[in-house]
């Protein structure tokens, strides 16, 4: 009740002003006339009468005053008072609000922008019920590191383990969908019935998979995403119970996921049906590669190293009933780590190295806008003094210079959401392929509030400063002096911002440097192949009418022959796994020699199954023996051709050529004839150039026991190999219309994509390498330049006794050398603590490598001198005659 | 010998306003008549620190005021008090008493 008087009271004040004054003036006027009247009344004298009235004149205006400043509006009032005069100092001084606008945008911006970014991937939880019980699970390579587990392991754990209310596992599924029109390559995800509820998301529409779905021979369901459903299939609704055709099979949509859906294990799926495996199968077949990716959602109160334990007994208790291969013993049990920490493994170090970067252009700008203030108080004191000795209280000036500073916190508040608006949308565009959660990338509010929290904040504690020391300085001196103070305030304070300002900009330089080093080292390691004018892409045998070996064959062979026709160019082969492209496809190996020394000997190594012409067509020199020919086609003997890293690891010094092995599904199978190692060739790079030389071999198409049903094309033109893609693509259709094509692409640019993640990295520190570069200079400027009109007339009195041009030049400059001099130290160390959080990044560079740290320092010595280089020169200029008249 | 002090007892004026206006509604003259005569001018009151209580007084609620019109013609605030207002007087008399006899009984004591 009485605060709605208030509000509405006041309001009216604030509305109709001239009212509001008229019934305080009537009220008073009212008052003292009585009060008047009754003096005469008693008998005061006309005389008395008269001064009564004086008085009471400039009673009505005091009490008008007292009146008036009591409601809040009065406060109201001021303020906007004090917001006109800020506008107005901005707009006198443009210089100094345009540059501390900026650096609170930069600042707010960059670090909104990059905590929204890094932010849904690292940090926040998966967009699941209780996702902290969403796990993935993993099997162990060689090295200890995890690989995509088996079929028959997860019929065993989903048997076996109590630790997990439901169990699933996904293939990655590339249908093509035939409809009128190009065959459209769809992405998804072969599951098994539990794939939703362990993510705990049901479909919108329709139902979810049940157990009698995985039964083989059950009718063909899918579940499909919202966005496919309203691309092909007429919309959610319209989308239930059709029909669609997937690799010329008809499936069934029996449901539809929330439009919202965000698939994390892999985010652009459209399509989802049930994997049908065996519950028991030879080990010869797919149900035991290792291909499925496994999750799991933890029962209630069971912590993950509970379940860890739980699989490690398991691994460690094999039973009769699950027989285990050598390739997935399960020794040491199964990996198991939150599915957020798995996704994001790869991407954590460039990330967290952004965020430091981040952190870093927050403090510049917090610095930077503290020393802008500083000088700022410092160009005031006169201004302050003379409002002060006009009356102003210490409190008024503090609400006015607080009142400036968030001001000008607001401002760069908003266009730092501006700034965080563009900036976000050019990360977006920057982020390195299959980042996880890129699509959960939006403009994060907190963030934002916290940046412009501390910058503000830090603005208003130094706003305010000025003013508490105007109270204390002696006014009058200062005005009676009519000394133009120019920046000299707290010249230690000041001198120290300048240095961290420098020292911060030098510790993202290095950063920046280490990166470019890095990248340099990297994009001059051979891959191992001559990437110049080769197209890639990639090609699949869809459809029933490939089911059989023999016609993939037929299907690849006869591409292969009339892409070899397409004028301009020179070669061509299909392989199983395209290097650089995120192909990694390995396979267990065993060699006969090795075996009878320890039968247990099994390793891993990439596998390629090529045409013969792979070698001539990517250019990978033959090290020994002979590569792949023509006439290792079917019929022949199995010849094997390995890495130059397998002939080291396997054979050492021997020669490995005759030696005879077994890879993959033919691992102890008595029945297949060994494969003969015929030819050592280089190595290649097949995840990262950053990669160590991995082992690798080679088995001619149509010799390994099937035939991919998806390759890559590999294609050496005489010219831009990228214009020919139309002309290659339209041979292939020449034998078969609907065969889906996509990834088209260079081997140079799949080059460049596989380091996207340093490059990513080297962008952002460069970019907010340069921009601290430039506010650290903005602040040597400010600093030198108002030292410099400090000194004047001292500077004019050395001129007057002789002292050179040059000499007074160097004696600024030398001035600004010492600022760097003190913050290129300091910035050393923190470019060596840096370098820490980089050091996966870092590729052929010490982490405190010389030329980096040497030139950053350089760059940073530069940009001070040419920055205290404009004042030296002011200096050298001075007329005696003139600075000391004055 | 120095004039009396004549100012009002300092966090007295809220209530000396209240408990006038108890009486009947009147303007602010008015209540500065009235209580310096019903204090047989022990209190003068400075009309700067009335008009303020009264504004302040009334946008808490304890007061309603309105605008009438003399006999004279002129615009005159009259005040009065609210249920609110009546309360709040209950409140600080039955408090101002318990102080003063509180004041009292120290004064009277026997050292």
């Amino acid at each position: 009740m009485s605060l709605l008087r208030q509000l509405t009271r006041g309001l009216g004040v604030l509305v109709r002003r001239d009212r509001a004054d008229r019934d305080v003036h009537d009220e008073v006027q009212h008052f003292l006339d009585q009060a008047s009247a009754d003096a005469m009344t008693r008998g005061a004298s006309e005389a008395g009468a008269r001064r009564s009235a004086r008085l009471a004149f400039g009673a009505a205006v005091m009490i008008r005053e007292e009146i008036r400043s009591h409601g809040w509006e009065d406060r109201l009032t001021t303020l906007v008072g004090d917001v006109r005069y800020a506008f107005r100092g901005m707009i006198r001084r443009p210089g100094f609000a345009i540059v501390a606008v900026l650096t609170l945008a930069l600042g707010i911006g960059a670090s909104t922008a990059i905590f929204s970014a890094v932010d849904p991937i690292l940090f926040a939880p998966l967009p699941y019920p209780q996702a902290g019980r969403v796990v993935m699970l993993s099997d162990r390579n060689s090295g200890g590191g995890p690989i995509a587990v088996t079929y028959g392991t997860y019929v065993e754990i989903a048997a076996r383990s109590r630790s997990f209310g439901a169990l699933a596992i996904a293939d990655r599924w590339q249908p093509a969908l035939m409809q009128m029109g190009d065959p459209e390559r769809l992405t998804g995800d072969l599951v098994t019935a539990d794939y939703f509820r362990v993510l705990g998301v049901s479909p919108a529409i329709g139902r979810n998979f049940s157990a009698t779905d995985d039964q083989r021979g059950a009718p063909n369901v899918a579940i499909v995403s919202d966005a496919l459903a309203r691309r092909h299939l007429g919309g959610a609704q319209a989308a239930l119970g059709r029909a669609v055709t997937l690799d010329g099979d008809l499936f069934t949509v029996i449901g539809v996921m929330p439009h919202d859906f965000d698939n994390i294990l892999a985010p652009r799926a459209d399509v989802w049906a049930p994997r049908r495996y065996r519950a028991s199968a030879p080990f010869q077949s797919g149900e035991w590669g290792h291909h499925e990716q496994m999750v799991g959602r933890l029962v209630a109160g069971v912590p993950l190293d509970q379940a860890q334990r739980e699989l490690k007994a398991i691994g460690a208790t094999p039973v009769t009933a699950y027989p285990r291969p050598p390739w997935a013993a399960m020794n040491g049990g199964l990996l198991v780590e939150s599915l957020q920490a798995a996704i994001t493994h790869d991407v954590r170090p460039a990330l967290l190295a952004v965020l430091a970067a981040v952190g870093l252009v927050l403090a510049i700008a917090v610095v930077n806008v503290a020393n802008l203030l500083l000088t700022r108080g410092a160009q005031r004191r006169s201004e302050l003094a003379l409002r002060a000795t006009l009356g102003a209280g210490r409190g008024r000036l503090v609400r006015q210079l607080l009142t400036e500073s968030v001001i000008l916190a607001l401002i760069g508040g908003v266009a730092g959401i501006g700034v965080a608006a563009i900036g976000l949308r050019a990360l977006v565009l920057l982020v390195p392929d299959g980042l996880p959660r890129a699509s959960a990338i939006r403009l994060d509010g907190s963030a934002l509030v916290f940046a412009l929290a501390v910058t503000t904040l830090i603005g208003i504690v130094v706003g305010i400063a000025p003013a508490l020391q105007g109270a204390r300085a002696n006014l009058h001196h200062d005005i009676r002096s009519g000394r133009r103070t120019t920046g000299s305030g707290q010249p230690v304070l000041r001198r120290a911002l300048v240095i961290a300002e420098i020292a911060l900009a030098m510790v993202v330089l290095v950063g920046a440097g280490l990166m470019l080093r890095s990248l340099w080292r990297l994009f001059s390691t051979a891959p191992g192949f001559t990437a110049q004018h080769t197209l890639s892409m990639q090609v699949e045998a869809a459809g029933h009418q490939y089911d059989s070996t023999t016609a993939r064959y037929q299907l690849f062979t006869q591409a292969l022959a009339a892409v070899r026709n397409v004028p301009g160019v020179t070669d061509a082969a299909f392989t199983s796994q395209l290097p650089l492209s995120g192909d990694v496809d390995g396979y267990g190996f065993e060699i006969e020699s090795a075996r009878l020394t320890d039968p247990n000997a099994g390793h891993n190594a990439l596998r390629y199954v090529v045409s013969p012409s792979w070698f001539r067509t990517m250019k990978i020199p033959l090290l020994h023996g002979r590569t792949l020919e023509e006439y290792d086609r079917p019929g022949a003997a199995e010849a094997i051709v390995i890495s130059a890293a397998m002939a080291r690891n396997e054979f050492g010094g021997r020669d490995p050529i005759g030696q005879r092995m077994r890879a993959g599904p033919e691992i102890g199978d008595t029945s297949r004839a060994w494969g003969v190692i015929v030819g050592v060739v280089g190595d290649v790079k097949q995840s990262s150039l950053a990669d160590d030389a991995s082992a690798a071999f080679y088995v001619a198409t149509g010799l390994w026991p099937w035939v991919d049903n998806v390759q890559s094309l590999v294609v050496r033109t005489t010219g831009d190999p990228a214009a020919l893609a139309p002309a290659i693509e339209r041979a292939i259709w020449s034998v078969d219309r609907n065969q889906p094509i996509i990834r088209v692409a260079t081997m140079e640019e799949l080059l460049d994509r596989s380091e996207a993640q340093r490059h990513f990295v080297l962008t952002v520190f460069s970019a907010f390498g340069f921009a601290a570069l430039a506010l650290a200079a903005i602040g040597i400027f400010g600093l030198v330049s108002g030292s410099v009109t400090e000194r004047l007339s001292e500077l004019g009195v050395r001129t007057a006794l002789g002292a050179t041009r040059g000499s007074i030049v160097l004696l600024v400059l030398r001035q600004g050398m010492a600022l760097a001099g003190a913050g290129v130290v300091i910035g050393l160390a923190g470019g060596a603590a840096v370098s820490q959080i980089l050091r996966t990044l870092l590729f052929g560079v010490a982490r405190n490598d010389v030329l980096t740290f040497a030139g950053a320092s350089f760059l940073v010595a530069a940009v001070t001198m040419a920055a205290s280089a404009i004042p030296a020169w002011r200096a050298g200029q001075v007329d005696p005659a003139v600075t000391l008249r004055g | 010998m120095d004039e009396p002090n004549r100012d009002v007892i300092p966090g007295t004026l809220d209530l000396l306003i209240l408990k006038t206006l108890s009486l009947e509604p009147m303007h602010g003259y008015g209540i500065a008549r009235r209580v310096e005569q019903l204090s047989r001018d022990a209190f003068r009151i400075n009309p700067g620190s009335l008009l303020t209580a009264l504004q302040r007084l009334e946008r808490a609620g304890a007061l309603d005021a309105e605008w009438r019109e003399s006999e004279q013609g002129r615009r005159v605030r009259i005040y009065s008090l609210t249920r609110t207002g009546r309360r709040q007087l209950d409140a600080a008399t039955a408090d101002w008493k318990r102080r003063v006899s509180a004041v009292a009984r120290l004064l009277n004591a026997e050292g």
